[in-house]
């Protein structure tokens, strides 16, 4: 990333889309709307003194709203161009209210909140599409309770939380862990509130809440407004602190996701989404396991799938040592369905086809490995390039040219032409490169030097 | 701030301390930083700058250079990984040599980690600041290195991605020599009847791609030939290639592609193959292209010599390939019965899984057997225990196919010691990198592609040579090869030749001159990893701009 950040040759524009595309091979007008960012990029030195005191705070999509961002924010740290971006839809400015904070910390005076989109007209001899795939919504499958059960989530969700820099440290939480969590801090914040304005009355009266309280009961200070808003404000803090203390109690008891399931092929091999194999799935799925294994020694996988198709350099043998080091086994089956058992653990019930028995199991953390899904947009994408889809919805390619679209001059790669892994769709962007240097060449646009 | 005007020796280091905005500012004092390195030896000038790496940052490095006349310019601010290249470029506008410049890294390694502890972390940006500056006065003027670059590409193997990328560099206007051993171009592709997903057939692709590769002007094909040497490095290599039977031929080239895909195992003494009725795959497409089979019960078994205690690797494609066999059998004789006894189906992507699930709606049957318990080859049926229903099964049929794995083609080995590149485990060659250089080895100019690094179907191979062809594209493109200048040099005058260093250097860049009993340095091949400075007893190798009196000077500041 870095590399392509400061080629000389290349010309990064980030945060744009392509709007239209014209000529022909060779020859291509090509019109790109650059979106302002309210961020003068050649200005802004990526310091993140903006977000630092930028009050708006948001989920973090980076990093699956596990985490949150500001409304000002870089996709992810180590992202290029090292920019910022204002989120218009929250800016505080943007919409009206008065804020403008990001403007006067930033020293180098990058922020421009009168910024409009701009549209460039580029000249290019050749297109290449690497708009690669979306994550399948795992929502669509009723029997897997994605929405409703917290301890089921997404590989990618499990890979935020695997990372060191994200919103765990690495640490498996379980999100329903995290919730409470949540819950707690925000009821310690409001029971902090209530604790100050008791102890006003406290100090004013000299006695202590409970005390004065149990009298109030007995009937004690009838007419008295201002003890009586007090005894108010007391059974408020009560019903704050009951709660405060039940889930601190439950919060002791919450360990890191230790015992572990992979379901595969969510949404792919299957006629209701996606028909095709997602290709990458299961390798990601033997990875993520090995690294919570590394991770915490005591964590143990079982990975449910039809087949393991561990088929790229190397693969099979990291499947085969993640069973015999990782404490991953592999099962043989679809899992029918998903439920929630006692302690918030889903509960996963499956055919194991090698023993011949249905069977459910309880985990602490189920992933699903979602579909590769045709990238969102791409129907208007591949109508602005001019370009047909095939029939899973990515961008149709040719037999004996497996880079070259329908169009000549537009070539395509890596997800976008088909659900790949990073190999593949290292090899085949190079692959796509060269047909491109190809047009190029042929249309006597000098050879870059 | 401006410091002593000379120093006896006529070093005039300019130090320039970045606040990185609050990064490296709000967590340790930079002013004290900035004040305390115009105090150390050699610095004339020190400078505080909000951002070094903003336009005003430069300029002020540029600046200093000339109305302080610095010969020696250090930053410190956060990591060379990122930055290193931009400032050395500004010292080089300056007319100041870049590799006289020296960079400490004071917040990623200083205030980052330090960020509640300020006066230590002011001190430690003190000490780091100290070691460059000491380092900075050792530091020598160093010119890059610059090579000749021959536009000229040999391609060893003339198989679907050896013509694919000779096709492809043609095409891109670089000269091609493609050298095929067999008297024929196509390699395994000759022997396939049909390709799947569409059933095109196979003879059509090899002719095509064969036609289009010998119609171009810039391609010379040496067919029955092999090469014998190999020669030189990246930008002049010189070839030595041998015709069967004939004299030895000269070439020289910048580049090189491995490209000599793979063979189908040979299953001697497994499931009782006998070439007859128990074949293997490719025998089976050598029976489909010669017309109507006579078998009409055939029963394939999967992973035949592959995932196994001998070869653990899955060969990727023997699945599609069953597949697409078991249909073709079924097209020429719809009454004919195929049944697949897998492990796990590898039909990894769309078209493949369509085919499977085409294959499964057509009549195919499948079933899964366990390596534990395999199938069990009888004289007219094939037995096995299926998992499914947990009976034991027998299949009568007239003719059982072995899907064997692809293995490294004969010679390959014998080519990875002609190039100086390493195979993995199971005898494929191995990349630079699994993952970001699946096409390259770490040796410069030789690049890999198809089923010589691990078994690919047609499409993938095709690819992988247009996509070999855009790596050599990247360098050959240019007019000159320009490498760094940070590379090891060996004092012939104290080097006794024990080749220590050459046993160490992972690039092969180190030679051993017999004349003179001494190792030298290919300063093009050399990567300035520094192994070798390490290894060297005599402490004759040694790494430009990481000279022991250098990081000495620096190791000595603290």
């Amino acid at each position: 990333m870095l590399d392509v950040g400061r080629h000389p040759h290349i010309d990064l524009m980030a945060y744009s889309e392509v709007e239209a595309v014209g000529g022909q091979s060779g020859d291509f007008k090509v019109t790109v709307r650059r979106k302002a960012r309210y961020v003068e990029e050649d200005r802004c030195t990526g310091c993140g003194a903006c977000k630092e005191k930028c009050p708006t705070v948001l989920p973090d999509a980076f990093n699956e709203g596990l985490g949150t961002r500001k409304a000002i924010y870089s996709w992810f740290a180590q992202g290029i161009p090292s920019t910022h971006t204002i989120d218009p839809a929250h800016c505080r400015q943007l919409n009206g209210k008065k804020c403008g904070i990001c403007q006067k910390v930033c020293q180098a005076e990058a922020i421009n909140f009168d910024q409009k989109d701009r549209m460039v007209e580029l000249e290019v001899g050749a297109i290449i599409a690497a708009t690669g795939y979306t994550v399948f919504d795992p929502s669509q499958i009723p029997e897997y309770q994605y929405r409703e059960i917290p301890n089921v989530i997404t590989a990618i969700e499990f890979e935020r939380l695997l990372s060191a820099s994200g919103p765990t440290g690495g640490h498996l939480h379980r999100p329903s862990d995290l919730m409470v969590e949540a819950e707690i801090a925000a009821l310690k914040k409001d029971v902090n509130k209530s604790e100050k304005v008791l102890s006003k009355y406290e100090e004013k009266y000299d006695e202590p809440s409970s005390a004065f309280y149990e009298a109030y009961q007995k009937g004690e200070y009838q007419g008295d407004a201002d003890r009586a808003k007090w005894a108010e404000r007391y059974e408020a803090h009560l019903g704050l602190a009951g709660p405060l203390e039940r889930l601190k109690k439950e919060a002791e008891g919450f360990d890191v996701a230790k015992r572990l399931a992979f379901i595969q092929c969510v949404g792919s091999r299957d006629f209701r989404f996606y028909p095709f194999c997602s290709g990458f799935c299961c390798m990601h799925s033997i990875k993520e396991a090995i690294i919570a294994n590394e991770h915490e020694r005591e964590t143990t996988s079982v990975v449910f799938g039809m087949d393991i198709r561990a088929v790229g350099k190397g693969f099979e043998e990291y499947k085969v040592r993640g069973g015999n080091q990782s404490g991953i086994s592999y099962i043989r089956g679809r899992v029918a369905e998903i439920t929630e058992g006692p302690g918030r653990n889903p509960v996963v019930t499956y055919e194991d086809t090698r023993e011949r028995k249905v069977a459910s199991r309880e985990f602490d953390l189920v992933i699903l490995a979602t579909a590769c899904a045709p990238g969102h947009g791409v129907g208007r994408l591949a109508e602005i390039l001019g370009i047909e889809l095939n029939r899973f919805g990515f961008f149709k390619t040719g037999t004996s040219q497996p880079l070259d679209t329908t169009r000549p001059g537009i070539f395509a790669c890596g997800c976008a032409h088909g659900p790949m892994d990073i190999p593949e769709s290292v090899a085949q962007a190079s692959g796509a490169a060269a047909r491109a240097a190809q047009v190029v060449t042929a249309a006597g646009l000098r050879k870059a030097s | 701030m401006s410091g002593k005007e000379t120093q006896e020796d006529g070093l005039r280091i300019g130090v320039f301390i970045c606040d990185c905005g609050s990064n490296i500012a709000g967590h340790l004092d930079c002013s004290a930083v900035t004040a305390y390195a115009a105090t150390l030896p050699g610095v004339v000038y020190a400078k505080e700058n909000l951002y070094t790496c903003s336009e005003a940052g430069i300029d002020e490095i540029q600046k200093g250079i000339k109305e302080h006349k610095l010969n020696r310019v250090v930053v410190a601010s956060c990591s060379p990984r990122t930055h290193q290249p931009l400032f050395q470029n500004s010292c080089a506008a300056a007319q100041l040599n870049p590799y006289l410049f020296e960079m400490a890294n004071i917040r990623d390694q200083c205030s980052w980690v330090h960020m509640q502890e300020r006066e230590n972390a002011t001190q430690k940006a003190k000490d780091l600041v100290r070691m460059a500056v000491s380092k900075a006065a050792f530091l020598e003027p160093q010119q890059d290195i610059e090579a000749s670059l021959n536009p000229r590409v040999l391609v060893i193997g003339g198989g679907v991605a050896g013509l694919s990328a000779a096709g492809s560099l043609a095409d891109m206007g670089l000269d091609v020599v493609l050298v095929e051993r067999e008297p024929e171009p196509g390699g395994l592709l000759r022997q396939i009847n049909r390709l799947s997903p569409y059933g095109e057939k196979a003879s059509d692709r090899v002719a095509e791609m064969t036609a289009s590769v010998a119609s171009r002007p810039n391609v010379t094909v040496y067919l029955g030939s092999r090469v014998e040497e190999v020669g030189g490095y990246i930008g002049n290599f010189e070839i030595t290639i041998r015709p069967e039977g004939g004299d030895a031929l000269r070439e020289k080239v910048g580049c090189i592609v491995a490209a000599t895909g793979a063979v189908p195992l040979k299953p001697e003494g497994l499931y009782g193959y006998d070439a007859k009725r128990v074949i293997t795959q490719i025998e089976l497409e050598e029976r489909l292209l010669k017309g109507p089979m006579d078998a009409r019960r055939v029963v394939m078994i999967q992973c035949v010599g592959a995932r196994c205690a001998e070869r653990e690797y899955c060969s990727r494609i023997c699945c599609q390939i069953a597949v697409k066999n078991a249909r073709l059998i079924r097209e020429q004789d719809p009454e004919a019965q195929v049944h697949i006894l897998y492990r796990d189906m590898q039909m990894y992507g769309t078209e493949n899984e369509q085919m499977l699930w085409d294959a499964r709606g057509e009549g195919v049957r499948f079933d899964v057997f366990s390596p534990d318990q395999p199938p069990v080859v009888k004289e007219d049926r094939v037995q096995f225990f299926r998992q499914l229903t947990g009976e034991t099964m027998d299949i009568p049929c007239d003719l059982v196919v072995l899907s064997t794995p692809l293995i490294p083609s004969e010679g390959a080995q014998a080519l990875s010691q002609l190039l100086r590149v390493p195979v993995d485990q199971n005898g494929f060659f191995l990349e630079a990198h699994a993952k970001l250089r699946p096409l390259d080895f770490a040796t410069d100019g030789i690049f890999v592609c198809g089923s010589a690094r691990y078994p690919a179907n047609v499409e993938e191979a095709v690819s992988q040579g247009l996509g070999a062809s855009s790596r050599i594209a990247t360098i050959l493109f240019k007019d000159k090869l320009i490498t760094s200048a940070i590379v090891a040099d060996i004092d012939p005058e104290t080097c006794v030749g024990c080749m220590g260093c050459m046993e160490m250097c992972p690039y092969e860049a180190i030679s051993y001159v017999p004349e003179e009993n001494i190792c030298t340095v290919n300063t093009v091949l050399c990567k300035g990893c520094g192994c070798c400075a390490a290894a060297c007893p005599s402490h004759s190798a040694s790494l430009k701009g990481f000279k022991p009196e250098q990081l000495l000077s620096q190791i000595r500041a603290i």
